[in-house]
C-alpha cells in the first residue's frame, strides 16, 4: 500500500466551494416561496461569479501543474483554463435559461441547482488525473442534464429524448468502463501518471490488450462528444429538449471532455499515438461529412444545429491528431471548441428567445425575414453563423485556419484538403439561415408576434455576438492562453 | 484443478447464464430474478478472489434492497411484453454481428499467454488475521478521499434528480381536487335558461 501523503487542500477549493454552495442553495431553495424563487437564480449566479474569480486567481498562484489527493487531482493550466470556460458559458447558459423555463412552468430552483451539480461534475472531469475520478466526473455532469431534460413534463418529446439520451449513455459508460478495466488489467494502475509509466515498460504482447482498452475507452469518449458513429443520440436529444438545456449540454460538457480526453489520448497513453490517430482520422472525417451533410436536409434548426456539431466536433478531432507532429495541434483544437461554444450557446440561446409560451420557434422556416421583425436579434444570428461557417473576421474564420495549419504542418494536407471541402458545403446551410433572415419576408404566421426579452438577455445574446466578432478580430490572447494551457 | 477451481467455474457459468438469461426471458419479472441470481453468482466469485466486504455489501445491497424494490417496479408497472419483442428478428443480424466482434476482440486479447503468471506475478498470501474490510476502510478515508466524495456527491444528485422528476407534478395533470370538488356550487355548472315556450302547431 502506498504511504498516504496529506492532500495540499487549498488547490480544490473551487470544487469546494461549488461543492458548499450546491448543498446550501438546495436548502435555502425548500425554504423559498414560489414568487421569491429568483433568489435560487442569484445565489447559483453568483457561485458561478464567485468560482471563477477563486479559479482566476489559481492561474497565477500555481505556476506548475501539482498533482495531489494521491494522485488522483491535478491543477494545471488546462484545468484552470477548462473550468473558467465552464463557469462562463454556464452562466451565459443560465441567464438564458431564466425566462423560457418560466414560461415552460419547469420547476426553477431544481433546474439551477441540477445545472450547478452539473458544474461541479465539470470541474472533476477537468481536474481528473485517475481513471476513477475521470469516470465519476463524468457520471457527475451526465446524470444532472438526463433530469434537465426530463424536467419539462409536459413535453413527450423532451421525456423520450432524456429517455434515449440516460440508455445510450448507460451504453457508452459500460464500454468505458470495460476499457479501463482491461487498462487496469495490464498495467495495474488507474492513475494517468502511473498508467503512462507502465504503458512505456510494457512487453510487446501486452500492446494487444492496451489497444483494445484504447478502442472501448475511445468508444466511451467519443459517445460523450458526439462524434460518428456514435453520434445516433445527437439530433433527437437536441430536438427533443428545451431549448435552454440543448444549449447547456452542447456548451460547456464540449469542453469538458475534450480535457479528458486530452488527459487520456495525450497523458496516459503517448505510446499509442500512432494507434489513437488513426482512429481519430477516421472518425473526423466521418463525422465532418455526415454532420455537414445531413445537416443541410434538415427543416428544423435546432436539428440542423445538433448535425452541425456533430461536424465541428470533428474538426476539433482534427486539432487533437495533429497534435503529437505540429507544435499547435492541441492549442489549435482547444481554441476552436472553446470558440465554438460560445457561438453554439449564442445560436441556440436565439431559438430560445424567439420561441415564447405557446410555441417553439424551431423550424427553419420561422426565421424567414427576422431581420424585418428584431434587426439586432438577426445580426447577432448573423453573426454567430458566419462564425460557425467561418467566414471572416468572425473567430470562427482563425479557429479554422489554426487547425489547417497545425494539420498542414503534421503533413495532414490531404485531410486539410478534406477539411476544407466539408466546411464549404457547411457553409451552405449556415449561409442558408442568414438568406431566410435578410432577403425573405416573414411568415404571416408569425409576422406579427412580438419578441419579447428582458434586458439581461439582450445583454447577454449581445456580449455572446460580439464576442464571435470580437474574437475573430482580436484572437491572440484567447489563442496564447490555449497555447499555455496545452505545452 | 483445486476445489478453488471447479468453485470459480460453478460461479462463473452460472453468471454468465444468468446474464443471457436477463435479456432473454420472456417475463420482466423472471429477468430481474435471474439478475438477482448473477448478482450472488458474482459475489461467489469477489469471496473466491479475496473480497469478502465488496461480496457481502453486493448481497445485501444490491440483492437485499436494489433488487426487491426494482421486483415491486416492475410487477407494479404490469408492462406489457408483446413490443419487446418486435424487431427481434429484424435486429438480430446487427446484433449478432456487434456480438461476434466484442467477444471475438475479447477472447483474442484477453488469455493467459497475456494474463499468465509470467505478466502477473501471484500476489502474496496473506496472514491469517488480514482483514480484507480494514484494509478497504484505511484506503478509502485516506488514498480514495477525493473519489469518495465526489460518489457521495453522485449520490445526492441522483437523489435530488428522482425527487424533483417524480415529485413535483406537472400542471396540466388530470388529478381530482377534494377542496374543489367540495366547493362547487350549482351556479358554477347548472344555467337556467328561459325559453318561451311554443304553441302547437298542428
Amino acid at each position: 500500500m502506498n504511504q498516504f501523503i496529506m492532500p495540499i487542500f487549498s488547490v480544490a477549493i473551487p470544487e469546494m466551494f461549488v461543492l458548499s454552495m450546491a448543498c446550501i442553495i438546495l436548502l435555502v431553495d425548500v425554504f423559498l416561496k414560489e414568487r421569491h424563487r429568483i433568489v435560487t437564480y442569484i445565489l447559483v449566479q453568483s457561485t458561478l461569479v464567485i468560482a471563477f474569480l477563486i479559479t482566476l486567481t489559481q492561474y497565477r498562484e500555481y505556476p506548475s501543474p501539482i498533482v495531489t489527493f494521491s494522485g488522483n487531482y491535478v491543477l494545471d493550466k488546462l484545468a484552470v483554463l477548462t473550468k473558467l470556460f465552464v463557469f462562463t458559458v454556464s452562466f451565459f447558459a443560465f441567464i438564458y435559461a431564466r425566462n423560457y423555463i418560466k414560461d415552460r412552468n419547469i420547476a426553477s430552483g431544481e433546474y439551477f441547482i441540477m445545472g450547478l451539480f452539473a458544474v461541479l461534475g465539470m470541474q472533476v472531469m477537468a481536474s481528473a488525473y485517475s481513471f476513477l475520478t475521470i469516470f465519476l466526473g463524468l457520471e457527475l455532469n451526465t446524470l444532472p442534464l438526463y433530469t434537465m431534460i426530463a424536467m419539462w413534463k409536459t413535453s413527450r418529446a423532451s421525456t423520450e429524448a432524456s429517455m434515449k439520451y440516460f440508455v445510450m449513455g448507460a451504453l457508452a459508460t459500460g464500454l468505458l468502463l470495460y476499457g479501463i478495466s482491461l487498462l487496469y488489467g495490464v498495467t495495474g494502475s488507474i492513475e494517468i501518471l502511473g498508467i503512462s509509466n507502465l504503458m512505456q515498460q510494457a512487453m510487446n504482447q501486452q500492446q494487444l490488450v492496451m489497444v483494445l482498452a484504447l478502442v472501448f475507452i475511445l468508444a466511451g469518449i467519443i459517445f460523450k462528444f458526439g462524434a460518428v458513429p456514435f453520434h445516433m443520440w445527437v439530433p433527437d436529444v437536441y430536438q427533443g429538449a428545451p431549448t435552454s438545456v440543448t444549449l447547456f449540454i452542447s456548451s460547456a460538457p464540449k469542453i469538458a471532455a475534450f480535457a479528458i480526453t486530452m488527459r487520456i489520448l495525450v497523458e496516459a497513453m503517448p505510446t499509442l499515438t500512432v494507434s489513437w490517430q488513426q482512429v481519430l482520422i477516421a472518425v473526423s472525417i466521418l463525422s465532418m461529412f455526415a454532420g455537414n451533410v445531413m445537416a443541410i436536409a434538415q427543416t428544423n434548426i435546432k436539428r440542423m444545429l445538433a448535425y452541425s456539431s456533430i461536424a465541428h466536433i470533428g474538426y476539433t478531432l482534427l486539432g487533437i491528431l495533429a497534435g503529437p507532429h505540429s507544435s499547435q495541434g492541441y492549442s489549435a483544437a482547444m481554441f476552436y471548441i472553446a470558440t465554438y461554444v460560445i457561438v453554439a450557446a449564442g445560436a441556440f440561446a436565439i431559438i430560445a428567445i424567439l420561441s415564447n409560451k405557446e410555441i417553439e420557434l424551431d423550424k427553419l422556416d420561422d426565421y424567414r425575414g427576422l431581420n424585418t421583425r428584431n434587426p439586432w436579434l438577426a445580426f447577432m444570428m448573423l453573426l454567430l453563423m458566419f462564425s460557425m461557417a467561418g467566414v471572416p473576421p468572425t473567430v470562427g474564420f482563425f479557429a479554422k485556419l489554426g487547425l489547417l495549419e497545425a494539420l498542414v504542418e503534421a503533413h495532414f494536407v490531404w485531410l486539410a484538403a478534406l477539411a476544407l471541402l466539408f466546411a464549404i458545403i457547411g457553409a451552405y446551410y449556415y449561409l442558408r439561415v442568414v438568406m431566410y433572415m435578410y432577403f425573405e419576408e416573414p411568415k404571416s404566421s408569425v409576422a406579427g408576434a412580438k419578441i419579447s426579452m428582458s434586458p439581461g438577455v439582450l445583454a447577454a445574446i449581445s456580449v455572446n455576438g460580439i464576442a464571435a466578432l470580437i474574437l475573430g478580430l482580436l484572437p491572440s490572447g484567447l489563442i496564447d492562453m490555449c497555447r499555455i494551457s496545452v505545452a | 484443478m483445486t476445489e478453488l477451481h471447479i468453485l470459480f467455474y460453478i460461479f462463473s457459468i452460472a453468471a454468465i447464464v444468468a446474464g443471457v438469461m436477463v435479456v432473454v426471458a420472456k417475463n420482466s419479472v423472471h429477468s430481474v430474478l435471474f439478475l438477482v441470481f448473477a448478482f450472488f453468482a458474482m459475489a461467489g466469485v469477489w469471496i473466491l478472489l479475496n473480497a469478502e466486504f465488496l461480496a457481502l455489501i453486493l448481497v445485501l445491497v444490491y440483492v437485499g434492497a436494489v433488487m426487491t424494490l426494482f421486483l415491486f417496479v416492475v410487477m407494479m408497472l404490469n408492462l406489457d411484453l408483446e413490443p419487446r419483442k418486435e424487431g427481434f428478428v429484424r435486429l438480430l443480424p446487427f446484433a449478432a454481428l456487434i456480438l461476434f466482434i466484442v467477444i471475438g476482440l475479447t477472447v483474442m486479447v484477453v488469455g493467459p499467454e497475456r494474463f499468465g503468471l509470467t505478466q502477473v506475478p501471484v500476489p502474496a498470501p496473506h496472514l491469517a488475521n488480514y482483514s480484507n474490510t480494514a484494509d478497504l476502510g484505511s484506503v478509502i478515508y485516506t488514498n480514495y478521499a477525493y473519489p469518495f466524495e465526489v460518489a457521495g456527491m453522485l449520490l445526492l444528485t441522483a437523489i435530488v434528480a428522482a425527487i424533483c422528476l417524480t415529485h413535483r407534478p406537472p400542471k396540466n395533470r388530470k388529478v381530482q381536487d377534494v377542496a374543489k370538488q367540495v366547493a362547487v356550487k350549482r351556479d358554477d355548472y347548472v344555467q337556467l335558461v328561459n325559453i318561451p315556450s311554443e304553441k302547437k302547431t298542428t
